[in-house]
């Protein structure tokens, strides 16, 4: 148990938090990410569901990051996928949305296509792991979703990212 | 007197309120070019107008304030002020002394008068150069229901702007853009109109919606935008006279960056599938969809030459976002960008002649303008972020948003005069992004 919750930090650590640089503590905390409430509740108290979308987005990690104007997946994000990929195929059935997103250093309607490429290039990347097509769909919301604010490369890096959706599983 | 009241009732017989062809100036007269007038601004009397119904005086002093902003706010005129008059106005019809003006130097002089009768409002007007000692044009006259009182003062300002520059008009236009409020990470989002100067402000659409880009039609009834209704972005049309939207997307597909052909009956737009993004070319009367580029690169951003036969457009497929033309049914494309840089958000000039974009280098926004084959570049703003230029009417000046760094920064329309000078603040009633200018109304 206590094995299973620090191997979990450490995902967290790996997954998100590690892709911040040290201004961790002024950056507040997007929902699902290492520092939701509901996150800090999961690693301090109750063990999560593995089965559940806290799971997914906690443990696992539900994003991945892009460098600025690229759209190819980095060793890192294709590690998150191969873990996001072997829950999907332990979770079979689940309608799973992909969404795409830039930071605000572009204009908006090329912004809505980069984001496009970055949630297709996830897309194909869980097909490859054989997650059947018919589960996934993308959407792109280009720079209009920023989870952080600020203007600097500290706030656009959790900017540039695709996010996965899984619907239908149980909460935590 | 006879003949100006001859030419009043023309005025009003043909509708009065179409700007007249670009004529260029009358001869041996104050009429001067943009160019010398944003250098030094040209002085103008604008005397109250005068009340001709009793209960008019409010209004004819509010129709002034309409025509002195407008004039005022292309930075070409300064208004001698009405302190520094010698006469005072009380009858439209007296002859004009211009001995009055000529010695606290106005060099134009502007009079009007202002009648109201039941639900209806008629403004007229003259125009004078008094150092040559002559009147520029014929009197005018505009009228119509009361409820449009701030479009007749547009119309004479249109008239008046003419008139001096040689150029058309641009006063009596509406803007289409995004109204937004709320946080940064949270903004809501709606499409919303207002009159060129920021007056008559609405919503269109709800604010639970995710909406961007509109675009006005060429007859100025009907919004084209992006919408996420259904989810996913699709394209919209929205008609003004009623509020209904109905989609136009493609099921299953992402559609986005709509934007009208000169005559209405078509629009182009990105079509997205997968990683990929293409020009497609809808035909509103007949649904027929044709896929205008077949690249693996981002094509977006598309706007039509005003005679329709060219997009010009934005594109990635030389390996960054770089700005080119094709034939409007789709084929090879040319370059037109080559300076440091990404380009998009391409915008053809309603004259024909320039190219207005954003340009991103150094990690600096900046609107530009650019002659249709790439060359004089001119860029006219610089900020942290500046993007989506849109043309007046009469292609002299640009409007577009800017958004300030950081948590707090919020977006605004600004407007600037295509030779970089007159930087000025569109007044909206929220934060305000992707603006659209109509044509000159009816």
């Amino acid at each position: 148990m206590r094995k299973q919750l620090l191997a979990a930090c450490a995902v967290v650590l790996l997954a998100s938090a590690c892709a911040r640089d040290d201004g961790l503590g002024d950056v507040p905390g997007g929902p699902g990410s290492a520092l939701d409430p509901a996150a800090q509740g999961g690693l301090s108290g109750g063990q999560l569901d593995p089965t559940s979308t806290a799971y997914f987005t906690q443990v696992i990690g539900d994003r991945v990051f892009f460098l600025v104007d690229q759209s190819s997946l980095t060793p890192q994000a294709m590690s998150t996928l191969d873990q996001q990929a072997q829950w999907m195929l332990s979770n079979p059935g689940l309608p799973v949305t992909i969404e795409g997103h830039a930071d605000e250093q572009g204009t908006r309607e090329y912004n809505i296509a980069l984001s496009a490429r970055r949630a297709s290039a996830v897309r194909n990347y869980l097909v490859t792991k054989g997650v059947p097509d018919s589960r996934l769909s993308t959407v792109p919301f280009g720079k209009e979703r920023p989870v952080e604010v600020c203007s600097e490369e500290r706030c656009w890096s959790q900017n540039r990212r695709a996010v996965t959706v899984v619907t239908g599983a149980p909460g935590s | 007197m006879r003949a100006i009241l001859l030419a009043l009732a023309l005025g009003l017989a043909v509708g009065a309120g179409q700007a007249p062809a670009q004529s260029g100036c009358a001869p041996d007269t104050i009429c001067g070019t943009i160019e010398d007038f944003s250098v030094k601004p040209l002085p103008i009397a604008l005397p109250l107008f005068v009340a001709e119904t009793p209960d008019a005086e409010q209004l004819a002093a509010d129709i002034t304030a309409v025509v002195t902003a407008d004039l005022l706010s292309t930075g070409l005129f300064r208004e001698v002020p009405r302190s520094a008059h010698i006469a005072t106005r009380t009858q439209f019809d007296a002859p004009v002394q211009f001995s009055n003006w000529t010695p606290i130097n106005a060099e134009a002089l502007v009079i009007g008068a202002v009648s109201q009768q039941g639900g209806r409002v008629e403004v007229k007007f003259r125009l004078f150069d008094t150092f040559n000692g002559r009147e520029l044009g014929e009197g005018q006259r505009f009228g119509g229901s009361a409820g449009n009182w701030r479009r007749f003062g547009h119309k004479v300002a249109d008239q008046v702007y003419a008139r001096l520059t040689g150029e058309g008009g641009y006063f009596d236009s509406r803007i289409v853009f995004v109204s937004e409020s709320g946080p940064k990470n949270a903004r809501r989002k709606q499409i919303a109109i207002m009159d060129q100067d920021g007056a008559n402000a609405r919503n269109l659409t709800q604010p639970g919606t995710l909406v961007l880009s509109p675009r006005f039609s060429p007859d100025g009834n009907r919004v084209i935008f992006t919408t996420y209704a259904s989810g996913r972005p699709q394209v919209a049309l929205l008609e003004l006279a009623t509020g209904q939207v109905s989609a136009l997307g493609v099921l299953d597909g992402v559609s986005f960056a709509p934007r009208f052909s000169p005559d209405g009956r078509k629009i182009v737009y990105s079509q997205g599938a997968g990683a990929n993004t293409d020009l497609f070319e809808l035909d509103l009367n007949t649904g027929q969809r044709r896929q205008l580029t077949q690249t693996s690169a981002i094509e977006t951003a598309p706007s039509y030459s005003p005679d329709g036969s060219q997009i010009v457009f934005e594109s990635d497929r030389g390996g960054s976002q770089q700005l080119y033309i094709m034939s409007a049914s789709g084929g090879e494309a040319r370059r037109i960008s080559f300076g440091q840089g990404r380009y998009g958000t391409p915008v053809w000039s309603p004259r024909g002649d320039l190219v207005a974009f954003t340009k991103m280098v150094g990690g600096r926004f900046h609107i530009g303008v650019m002659k249709t084959d790439g060359s004089q570049e001119r860029l006219l703003t610089a900020s942290f972020l500046d993007e989506g230029p849109t043309w007046a009417p009469n292609g002299r000046v640009l409007m577009f948003f800017r958004e300030p760094p950081g948590a707090s920064g919020a977006p605004g329309l600004y407007s600037v005069d295509i030779t970089g000078r007159n930087l000025r603040r569109v007044p909206t009633p929220a934060f305000a992004s992707d603006p659209s200018w109509s044509r000159l109304l009816p």
